[in-house]
C-alpha cells in the first residue's frame, strides 16, 4: 500500500487518514429495484477482484471528510488516480 | 521409500548418500482425468485423497511456483475445531480427526502437536459468547473446556490478568487443539499422492481454461494445454483470477495477513493463545521463535506484504496480553493473501460448468482445514457430491440466504 495518497482537496496526505470501504461496484441495481433484482445479489456478493488495478470508494476522514475514488494496483501498490467520487457521480459516471 | 527408523539406520551408515527424492518432476501428459489447479495443501490433498479413498490416480496437480510455496508454508501452523454453527463445526472436527492419525497414515512427520488451544475472554459478555460457543462444540461431540482466571493463571502465570482495561477473566480451552510443522504437511501429502502416481507438476502457470459446449475441456499452461475430464480449482489466494479464466465471478476479495516470528526463546508458551481483547495469537515453534499474528492490513492486496501500521498494531496486542514479550525482538515478518469470502466461511462446491470444481474462500483458517478440504473436495470430484460435513459450503449459498456468518458480520470481506 502506498504511504501517501494524493486527495484531490487536501493534497499529498499519508494513507492512515484514510478509511477503504472496498471495491468500486461493478454495477448496481437501479433507484427502486425490487429487492428480488438479482442485480443486488451481484452488487452485495460477488466481487471481480481484479489482481492489479482496483477502483475503490474511499472516505478522507481525518482530511476533508469526502468520499474519493481511488484507482491504484493492488500488486505493485501504485496510485494511478484519485478523484472526488460525487463529482464522478454529477459528471454522469455512476460506478 | 517408506521411512522408518530402519530405514533411518540403514542410510546413516551409508552416509546418507541413497536418499531418493520424495517425489518425481514429470513433464505433463497431454491428458488427465482429473487436473487440479494449484500445489497447496488443499490441492495436494485433495489428489492424495483422490488416489487414496477413490483410486482415481491419473491426476495431475498444476502449481504456477513450486510445491507448497504459497500460504501452506506461510501461516501460523494452528490446528483446532473450535467453530460455533452447523455448518462449520462437523467439517473442522473431522478435520482435526485427520490431523490426529494423519503422520502415522502418510509416512511422514508433521509434527503434529496437540498442545491446546485457549481463547481468552475479558469480560461478562465474552464469557458468555464463549460459554455458548463451547456447548455448541460438545453437541458436536467435540471437546471445550470453560475455564475460569485461576484456570488459566495456572497455565499461563505470566499474563497481565489486572489489565485495567481488559483483565483477563478466563478462557475457552479445546485441548485437542494445537500446532503441525506446515511445510511438511505439503512434503507429506505431495510425496504420498505422487506415489501412487498423481503428477505434481511445478513451475507451470495455469494461464487458461479452456471451456467447450459447457464444459471445461482443460487448462492452457505455460508448459502447453493440458486436458482433463474433470477439472478442480484449489488456488486459495488467486480464486478470483484463476475462476474468471472460466468465465465464473466469485464472493471472494483477496486480502492481505501479516505474520510475525520472533527470535529464539527458551520454552516460554507450551500452548496456543488467542487474546480476546484485539486481534493477536501466539505459539512457540519447536525452534523456540514465537509465531504470532493478527487481524488483516484490511484493503485488496495480492502483494504477499504488509504494511507497517499492522504490524505496530500487533505488537501493541501482544503486549497488551503479555507485558513480558516488550524486550523481545521480532526476527521477520510475511504476508499471505487470503481469499476472504463475504460470509467468513469456505466454499467446496460445484459451479455452473458441470465438471468444474471449486474449492476456495478460506479466509485465514485454510490450514487447519488442509486434511477435511482435500477429504470433502476429492469426495465432490469423484462422486460428483458433496461430503455430508461439507454439504453447507456451497457456492450458491448467499443467492439463497443461507451464509455461514461464524462472526455475523455480513457481506465485508474484511471484518471476517
Amino acid at each position: 500500500m502506498a504511504s501517501l495518497i494524493p486527495c484531490p482537496h487536501c493534497g499529498m496526505r499519508p494513507k492512515e487518514e484514510f478509511t477503504i470501504r472496498g471495491a468500486v461496484p461493478d454495477s448496481r441495481p437501479a433507484w427502486g429495484a425490487p429487492i428480488d433484482d438479482p442485480q443486488w445479489f451481484s452488487a452485495v456478493y460477488l466481487r471481480t477482484n481484479p489482481r492489479g488495478r482496483l477502483r475503490e470508494h474511499w472516505y478522507h476522514g481525518a482530511g476533508c471528510g469526502r468520499w474519493l475514488i481511488v484507482e491504484r494496483d493492488n500488486l505493485s501498490h501504485a496510485v494511478h488516480d484519485v478523484a472526488d467520487a460525487r463529482a464522478r457521480a454529477l459528471a454522469g459516471d455512476r460506478t | 521409500m517408506r521411512y522408518s527408523v530402519a530405514s533411518l539406520i540403514a542410510n546413516a551408515f551409508s552416509g546418507n548418500r541413497n536418499w531418493t527424492p520424495a517425489w518425481r518432476e514429470p513433464e505433463p501428459k497431454s491428458r488427465y482425468d482429473v487436473v487440479i489447479v494449484g500445489g497447496g495443501g488443499h490441492g495436494l490433498a485433495t489428489a492424495y485423497y483422490l488416489a487414496r479413498e477413490h483410486g482415481i490416480r491419473n491426476v495431475a496437480i498444476v502449481e504456477k511456483g513450486w510445491l507448497g510455496s504459497g500460504n501452506i508454508g506461510r501461516n501460523t501452523t494452528l490446528i483446532r475445531s473450535n467453530y460455533l454453527l452447523p455448518g462449520n463445526e462437523p467439517f473442522y472436527e473431522w478435520s482435526l480427526k485427520l490431523w490426529e492419525g494423519l503422520e502415522q497414515e502418510f509416512n511422514f512427520n508433521a509434527m503434529v502437536s496437540q498442545r491446546g488451544v485457549l481463547n481468552l475472554y475479558h469480560s461478562d459478555a465474552q464469557r458468555d459468547a464463549f460459554t455458548r460457543r463451547g456447548n455448541a462444540m460438545r453437541m458436536h461431540g467435540v471437546d471445550a473446556e470453560l475455564l475460569d482466571r485461576e484456570g488459566v493463571r495456572r497455565m499461563l502465570p505470566f499474563f497481565d490478568y489486572d489489565n485495567a482495561r481488559f483483565p483477563i477473566m478466563g478462557a475457552l480451552l479445546q485441548r485437542r487443539g494445537g500446532t503441525v510443522r506446515h511445510d511438511a504437511v505439503a512434503w507429506g501429502y505431495g510425496r504420498g499422492a505422487d506415489e501412487m502416481g498423481v503428477d505434481i507438476i511445478q513451475h507451470c502457470e495455469v494461464t487458461g481454461i479452456r471451456v467447450e459446449n459447457g464444459r471445461a475441456t482443460g487448462v492452457e499452461t505455460s508448459r502447453g494445454f493440458i486436458g482433463c475430464d474433470r477439472l478442480a480449482l484449489a488456488a486459495a489466494g488467486n480464486s478470483s483470477v484463476v475462476a474468471a479464466m472460466a468465465g465464473l465471478r466469485l464472493p471472494i476479495e483477496s486480502h492481505v495477513l501479516q505474520a510475525f516470528v520472533s527470535e529464539g526463546l527458551k520454552p516460554f508458551i507450551d500452548t496456543v493463545v488467542t487474546f480476546g481483547a484485539g486481534h493477536f495469537y501466539i505459539s512457540q515453534s519447536d525452534k523456540g521463535g514465537l509465531v504470532f499474528g493478527g487481524d488483516l492490513d484490511g484493503y485488496n492486496s495480492y502483494a504477499q506484504r504488509g504494511n507497517l501500521a499492522t504490524v505496530e498494531h500487533v505488537f501493541e496486542a501482544g503486549l497488551a496480553m503479555i507485558p513480558g514479550l516488550s524486550r523481545v525482538k521480532a526476527l521477520r515478518s510475511w504476508g499471505g493473501v487470503m481469499d476472504m469470502s463475504m460470509d467468513g466461511s469456505p466454499i467446496i462446491d460445484k459451479t455452473p460448468i458441470p465438471n468444474l470444481y471449486l474449492n476456495c474462500g478460506w479466509c485465514y483458517g485454510g490450514f487447519k482445514a488442509t486434511p477435511a478440504s482435500g477429504w470433502c473436495f476429492a469426495h465432490l470430484i469423484a462422486r460428483d457430491e458433496p461430503h455430508p460435513v461439507a454439504r453447507e459450503m456451497r457456492l450458491d449459498r448467499f443467492a439463497r440466504g443461507y451464509l455461514i456468518d461464524e462472526n455475523g458480520r455480513g457481506a465485508q470481506a474484511n471484518l471476517h
